[in-house]
């Protein structure tokens, strides 16, 4: 009966994990705590092995509290090295701990080593023992306890942050402001510290260390990419701790591996594919952006070339070496094709020349580049100065700042160099 | 029997690692890139696997390799994404971190489901295995130490200026982002070495924790490179002591614990810097000020030169409990600057000098904070009692020539030539 019903729990269990951390994970992402997590899911070790020691049993209750006093001796230590001691803060958590980690390995193979408690557990997790671990209520059998217990602290992170909402999303962003509107920031800031520990003490003894330190982190970063939103973010992470549980799990079935493992490389996906694809705050959109706008710059220099040696010397048509900038050919040669693609300019016997709609664009331009020209002499700016300003604002103005510019000038019809400006149709 | 040849492996294998991780942690201690090496290590275990399936081989140098592709892959995705995104490096390094090393667990235990990889012994990388060294690895490692060690004899000056004062370096005419690479690249090689005793998980402490704890010895650079080596060396060897008398614990997490211990201890005992030098040196200091206020107490209540003055009119005077001023007096005494007789004390010569020392420093300090217009003329005798403890004979010294030849008055409450205390005239 447990047999069959034994891979549902285990997903169960590591997604109830996953959307637990991932809740509060965006939340220690946005507030740039993350490590915290990472240091109290290694501190907690000597605190459980402790525990483990002194009672004798892997319960509930003495592991709870020795994994609290751990989590707790971590954030005195690295407080300690830190201001009294003087040590730099990376330092210290750094020593703080690595000597954590170090001091609960010894105990569990010194001491513990026979019991069901190793240092692959530590590391790994038993989440797949999870559904042999049975929660009994008197002579009822109640299902597996980690899910019990998984679940009562996501039930208690989702109240948190339902209730908490507003307190902790002002006290996250604008702590100045929250205690101006009457919430105490520090309050916000242990009861976040509160969850953040139960949860990792709770996910710690079922699935280990290294995917509470990475359901801790990576949704959270992963959910923060692709919105602005708490509460988008908030839910994402959360999602995405659920979908990369449930993903871990096949893909260890699949490689007969490691579950927390998978679940931790899942993750580790799904972070990569966030990394490459969001839309606004990912590499491929941010790189996409950079090209278009360098393309539009190239464009608009090629056009304005153009119209300048019609203006000057009455020459119509220039070849490709005149036009294409030689300190950007790739981008400059890009922003030629996309110009004659789209009809602005026309190609007559392998010279370039600009076409009616061509001659609307960069005149339009010419007219953005003399007005600020004229604007920022006026404000001050000796003539010789200008042209390199005027060359940076006249891509990014649009018709309503060229009106407003044209009106801060009423009687000048020529940029400081004394060359028209031409007039809007 | 301990001195077998085995032994004598492990010994020197960590007289190597502590050197090499201490030597290189005192530069990534101080160029704040501590958590960095904690990151790269966990993002070596991945590169260990991937270099086992794709060879079948267990050698050393083989798994190194690829352990520092996968360890620099982790640094470069650690810029990729502090550069070019709104995550924070904190986030940053958590991610890497725990991605990796996750990875590298599917990886490991795929290789041991498998039937070569039972014996394959590849979770010794996760938390080492001191005794597995052999004498081929052991060339490995001293010849990736012997690489790090002359590449930060060469390059010493360049780092310490990249560590103290990038723009220095800049005007020198090197980038400070190649050196900084540099250093990184050694970092990673650093690590390299330790990995197979040490394991990924807690390297990082043996390039962290011996360089911290040299830190409080010493302010300058080499000595503490240098001592941060030492140090490394000898925690390592300790390390290796202890964990041969206990084979089940694993030698890493033995290392760290022995490094931690060098640590606090250096924290505590350290002179200048230590804790204890610290505190000892806040309590002379807080004696001395109350020594000072306890005769600045006794020329303000005394009628004429060389009177006695009762301890209870200078408890009064100090507004401190009788208590503690006769432990003053106490302390005064033996150290030779009052004489006590039935309850009241007189000052000796040296007293005297002293006393007159601290009411000039004082009036000096409120002359100061009244006419650079700090203060109001009553509001100095408080911020003046603080400060009056700072000024050497020495200095005192110029400044009264130099106020003397400028006509100046210090005693600007006009208490005249009895050293009165200020507040008290009326």
């Amino acid at each position: 009966m447990v047999e069959i019903w034994a891979p549902f729990w285990i997903v169960l269990t590591g997604a109830l994990a996953g959307a637990s951390c991932g809740l509060l994970g965006a939340y220690l992402v946005l507030r740039k705590m993350s490590l915290l997590g990472d240091a109290l899911s290694h501190a907690v070790l000597p605190g459980i092995a402790i525990a483990f020691l002194l009672s004798g049993s892997r319960d509930v209750l003495p592991m709870f509290v020795g994994a609290t006093a751990g989590g707790v001796v971590a954030t005195l230590l690295i407080e300690t090295f830190h201001r009294r001691w003087r040590v730099q803060e990376d330092t210290s958590i750094g020593i703080a701990f690595t000597a954590l980690f170090a001091l609960g390995v010894v105990l569990i193979t010194a001491f513990a080593a026979q019991v069901d408690l190793d240092q692959e557990c530590v590391l790994y997790g038993e989440i797949a023992y999870t559904p042999w671990d049975r929660l009994f209520w008197g002579e009822r059998d109640m299902g597996p306890r980690p899910v019990w217990i998984l679940g009562v602290v996501f039930a208690l992170d989702l109240l948190i942050v339902v209730v908490f909402y507003k307190e902790l999303l002002i006290a996250s962003f604008d702590p100045e402001m929250a205690v101006s509107a009457g919430i105490s920031a520090a309050l916000m800031h242990y009861v976040l510290m509160g969850a953040v520990s139960v949860t990792t003490v709770a996910a710690f003894e079922s699935v280990g260390a290294i995917l509470v330190v990475a359901m801790l982190i990576v949704p959270g970063a992963s959910a923060y990419l692709w919105s602005d939103q708490l509460k988008v973010i908030l839910t994402l992470s959360a999602l995405m701790g659920v979908v990369s549980a449930v993903a871990g799990y096949f893909l260890a079935s699949a490689w007969n591996s490691s579950i927390a493992g998978a679940m931790v490389a899942a993750m580790g996906a799904i972070f990569a594919f966030s990394l490459l694809l969001a839309p606004r705050y990912g590499l491929l959109g941010r790189f996409a952006r950079q090209a278009r706008l360098s393309i539009r710059v190239a464009r608009d220099h090629v056009l304005l070339k153009l119209l300048r040696e019609r203006e000057s010397r009455q020459v119509s048509a220039l070849g490709w070496g005149d036009l294409v900038d030689a300190t950007a050919r790739r981008i400059s040669g890009l922003a030629l094709r996309s110009l004659i693609w789209q009809g602005l300019i026309v190609r007559e016997n392998g010279r370039f020349a600009l076409a009616e709609p061509g001659i609307t664009r960069a005149t339009e331009l010419l007219r953005n580049h003399r007005l600020w020209e004229a604007y920022l002499n006026q404000l001050g700016l000796p003539p010789d100065h200008v042209h390199d300003p005027a060359d940076a604002l006249e891509h990014v103005t649009d018709d309503h700042l060229q009106r407003e510019i044209r009106m801060a000038l009423p009687n000048i019809a020529t940029d400081p160099q004394g060359k028209r400006i031409p007039e809007a149709r | 029997m301990i001195w077998d040849a085995t032994f004598q492996f492990v010994l020197i294998g960590a007289l190597l690692i502590g050197a090499t991780s201490g030597t290189l942690g005192a530069f990534a201690v101080l160029r704040r890139r501590s958590l960095l090496g904690d990151a790269l290590a966990h993002a070596a275990l991945p590169g260990v696997a991937l270099a086992f399936l794709w060879t079948q081989s267990k050698a050393l140098p083989i798994l190194l390799l690829g352990a520092t592709v996968s360890g620099v892959i982790g640094v470069l995705v650690i810029e990729v994404i502090v550069n070019y995104t709104r995550i924070k490096a904190d986030a940053a390094l958590g991610i890497v971190l725990s991605v990796f090393f996750g990875i590298g667990i599917v990886l490991l235990t795929h290789i041991q489901q498998s039937a070569v990889g039972n014996q394959s012994g590849l979770d010794k990388f996760l938390f080492g295995q001191a005794a597995s060294i052999v004498r081929a690895d052991l060339y490995v490692m001293c010849l990736v130490s012997a690489l790090v060690l002359i590449a930060v004899c060469i390059f010493y000056k360049e780092f310490k200026g990249l560590i103290f004062d990038a723009e220095f370096l800049a005007a020198l005419g090197f980038s400070p982002r190649r050196v900084d690479l540099l250093l990184m690249g050694l970092i990673v090689l650093s690590v390299m070495v330790g990995l197979q005793a040490v394991g990924v998980i807690l390297i990082a402490a043996m390039l962290i924790t011996p360089a911290a704890a040299a830190r409080f010895w010493t302010d300058r650079l080499h000595v503490m490179v240098i001592a941060s080596g030492i140090l490394g060396a000898l925690c390592g060897a300790l390390g290796v002591g202890i964990s041969a008398l206990a084979p089940r614990i694993p030698t890493g997490p033995v290392m760290v614990l022995v490094a931690t211990g060098a640590f606090l201890a250096s924290a505590l005992i350290a002179p200048k810097r230590g804790v204890l030098a610290r505190w000892a040196r806040r309590r002379a200091n807080a004696r001395r000020e109350n020594g000072q206020h306890f005769l600045r107490a006794h020329t303000a209540r005394q009628d004429g030169q060389g009177d006695a003055v009762a301890l209870t009119d200078i408890a009064a005077e100090l507004q401190l409990p009788r208590a503690r001023v006769h432990r003053l007096a106490k302390r005064l005494s033996r150290d030779g600057c009052v004489a006590i007789h039935n309850g009241a004390c007189s000052l000796t010569e040296q007293g005297q000098k002293e006393a007159e020392f601290v009411v000039k420093s004082h009036r000096l300090w409120e002359y100061y904070l009244v006419y650079r217009s700090i203060l109001e003329r009553d509001h100095v005798d408080r911020p003046a009692d603080e400060a009056e403890h700072i000024l050497t004979p020495e200095m005192i010294e110029q400044l009264e020539t130099l106020l003397a030849n400028e006509n100046i008055d210090i005693d600007i409450h006009k208490t005249g030539s009895g050293y009165r205390r200020t507040g008290d005239d009326g």
